[in-house]
């Protein structure tokens, strides 16, 4: 057991605690993505939302010092998109996928644009003190319990010292659990996916439920625009998103359309991308120092991997990207 | 009188001048206001602006495919000289330069041979290895860190002699180098930088170099954050966070820009390759007064030695893109 020493013992707890920093984004947008398709309505706009509410709370924390202003200001905007999406396809039936794309584009054209118009940084909003921004918290008793074997130093290192907005993505998970499988609307939610004529027989409004769903879905993509822009950094940069968006979909994908796989599937993204970062020039025993570039494909390697041989058929909700039309 | 006589034959001068050269600017992308490398060259061409009241034309690059019909699009227009910023455009100049045989092209950061273009080039290896002097020197641990965009030879260039920097005050000192990619997606990923910064500094790292563009915020945000040093590039980035910005490895492509259209004014506009390093003036360090209190007498005099060793030939800095390796 001497490899275990202290040096290794503190990288795998900072690897895990940065592994929680970077699954938050993917969390917050698998769930949106899952409420979203869980109703029927295929999003694959989740990262033009997020990028779209990642400006939004860049430039209201720039221009009020206000944390909590810039979460409502991402979430406006998050929830302004998806009702964009919401009309496209459920009022209109227009198709999914094409809505979703061009609210990506949108997102990513117009931040750009009215970032130069509004603060002549190149796109960039202006870098934001500590006072406008999400910072760490200490959860209580996090040092008193650091002396406990194990269990002290991953409550300190791990667990403690992330801001608000990342225990928020991890009680996000259980409330939409809760919601989607122990509530009249979760129920009502999965079976307009599943059968939405069954629900309109049963006299309740699926273009109803369906807004509903898009919209939560567009919430929650405002808070993970928001991480991004004001918690995990301090300003909005121009795609900023990096198609993280996209990997939160898959993510979703991978967990079968269910909160928990979906947040284990994030976790595993973030792991991996963790694990990059921190494999980059390390040499390891008997095999030495690994190329960056095979450190970097990694995650896309095991993605592939993992899909073909261990996840199994995901099986989507049954009326996904189907419009809904009452005549029919 | 007599001041005002010469002044109106100044300004007849410049207007007829005026009439002869149409500067024109394709800014890359990071676009004019990225507090980094194409601010710089904004800054120059600003300043050849005010300086002789002749306005330039100027587009920014917002997609690959925009180069080349921006710069064609110049030439068409009867632009003269026409101002090409960053390696990514020699592809696109090549083409353009040869199709406007008559037309004055400059290009920085890249070499296009071609009769009617002037290719402007930078040792950052020197620049890199002044700023790795000073990190060795103020590093507490002897672990200094670099962080560098996409993963190109350029940007091995900034890291290799960095490293010989360091080594050379300190032969004990470790660099711990991390590059944020593969894609061009690396110059706009603040997250990942500081990501990055922090894994850097869990293994001991207390001053971090980013040549990284827009990657660079979050590295110098991570900095402030853990109370660590940074070191900017390219523009003289000291402003950004007074306190932990130990210097920054200036690029002078403000005075290439100004240079490329005052000549072509002139009439001394020269095709062929130009190198600028420490003796030519065209790269450096900086000292303001956001980061006078981090540079100690003992660091200056060190520094500006080292300079002058470098200039007179007496300290060799090693090229990257020489051999395509860091070996000196």
């Amino acid at each position: 057991m001497d490899w275990l020493n202290d040096e290794v013992l503190r990288t795998i707890l900072a690897t895990l605690d940065a592994t929680l920093r970077v699954s938050t984004p993917l969390i917050l947008c698998a769930m949106a993505g899952l409420f979203s398709e869980r109703s029927g309505v295929i999003d694959i706009g989740l990262e033009g939302k997020m990028l779209a509410a990642a400006f939004a709370a860049g430039s209201l924390a720039a221009l009020t010092g206000s944390a909590w202003l810039a979460l409502l200001a991402a979430i406006g905007v998050g929830v302004a998109m998806a009702l964009v999406h919401a009309f496209a396809c459920v009022t209109h039936r227009g198709n999914q996928v094409v809505s979703g794309l061009a609210i990506n584009v949108l997102a990513s054209g117009l931040t750009v644009v009215l970032g130069i118009a509004w603060f002549r940084q190149g796109g960039q909003t202006p870098s934001l003190p500590s006072e406008a921004r999400f910072m760490p918290l200490q959860l209580p008793l996090a040092d008193t319990l650091a002396s406990v074997p194990v269990l002290g130093p991953l409550y300190r290192d791990v667990i403690s010292g992330h801001n608000l907005l990342v225990y928020i993505a991890l009680t996000i998970v259980p409330l939409t659990w809760w919601i989607v499988y122990r509530t009249r609307f979760g129920l009502r939610l999965r079976a307009v996916g599943e059968n939405p004529l069954a629900v309109d027989t049963a006299g309740i409004s699926v273009a109803r439920l369906r807004y509903s769903a898009v919209l939560i879905c567009g919430a929650l993509c405002g808070v993970a625009g928001c991480y991004l822009a004001i918690a995990q950094n301090a300003a909005f940069v121009r795609e900023m998103t990096a198609g993280q968006g996209y990997i939160a979909l898959a993510a979703m994908i991978f967990g079968k359309w269910r909160p928990l796989p979906a947040m284990i599937a994030c976790l595993m993204f973030g792991f991996l991308d963790a694990v990059a970062i921190r494999l980059q020039g390390i040499e390891l025993p008997v095999i030495g120092e690994v190329p960056v570039q095979l450190i970097q494909a990694l995650p896309y390697i095991l993605t592939v991997v993992l899909l073909a041989g261990f996840i199994g058929r995901a099986v989507a909700p049954k009326a996904i990207g189907v419009p809904f039309s009452k005549e029919r | 009188m007599k001041l005002l006589g010469t002044l109106a034959l100044l300004l007849t001068a410049a207007t007829a001048h005026a009439a002869d050269v149409q500067p024109a600017v394709v800014f890359d992308m990071g676009g004019k206001f990225d507090k980094s490398f194409n601010q710089g060259v904004y800054d120059g061409v600003e300043r050849f602006k005010t300086e002789t009241g002749i306005a330039y034309r100027e587009f920014e690059v917002t997609n690959e495919t925009q180069r080349e019909q921006a710069l064609r699009r110049m030439a068409q227009r009867g632009a003269n000289p026409v101002l090409g910023v960053g390696f990514a455009q020699a592809p696109a100049m090549e083409k353009v330069a040869a199709e406007f045989p008559d037309t004055k092209f400059t290009i920085i950061d890249a070499v296009v041979d071609l009769p009617n273009v002037q290719s402007v080039v930078f040792k950052e290896h020197e620049g890199s290895f002044l700023v790795g002097v000073l990190a060795a020197m103020a590093s507490t641990s002897g672990k200094v860190g670099f962080v560098g965009g996409m993963d190109i030879p350029l940007i091995r260039r900034f890291a290799c002699g960095y490293e010989q920097g360091a080594k050379h005050v300190n032969g004990d000192a470790e660099v711990i180098q991390n590059m944020t990619g593969t894609t061009p997606a690396a110059w706009n990923d603040p997250g990942r930088g500081s990501e990055l910064s922090i894994g850097q500094f869990d293994r001991g790292v207390d001053v971090i170099y980013a040549a990284a563009g827009g990657t660079g915020v979050g590295v110098y945000q991570a900095a402030k954050d853990s109370g660590k040093l940074a070191i900017g590039v390219d523009s003289n980035q000291n402003y950004i966070h007074p306190g932990t910005m130990l210097t920054s490895m200036l690029k002078r492509v403000d005075v290439a820009a100004y240079n490329a259209f005052k000549q072509a004014m002139d009439d001394s506009w020269q095709p062929g390759v130009q190198v600028l390093g420490l003796a030519e003036d065209g790269v450096g360090w900086a000292l303001d007064e956001h980061n006078e209190s981090l540079i100690s007498a003992d660091m200056k005099s060190a520094v500006e030695g080292v300079a002058k060793q470098i200039i007179a030939g007496d300290i060799a800095v090693h090229d990257y893109t020489s051999d395509n390796n860091c070996t000196y």
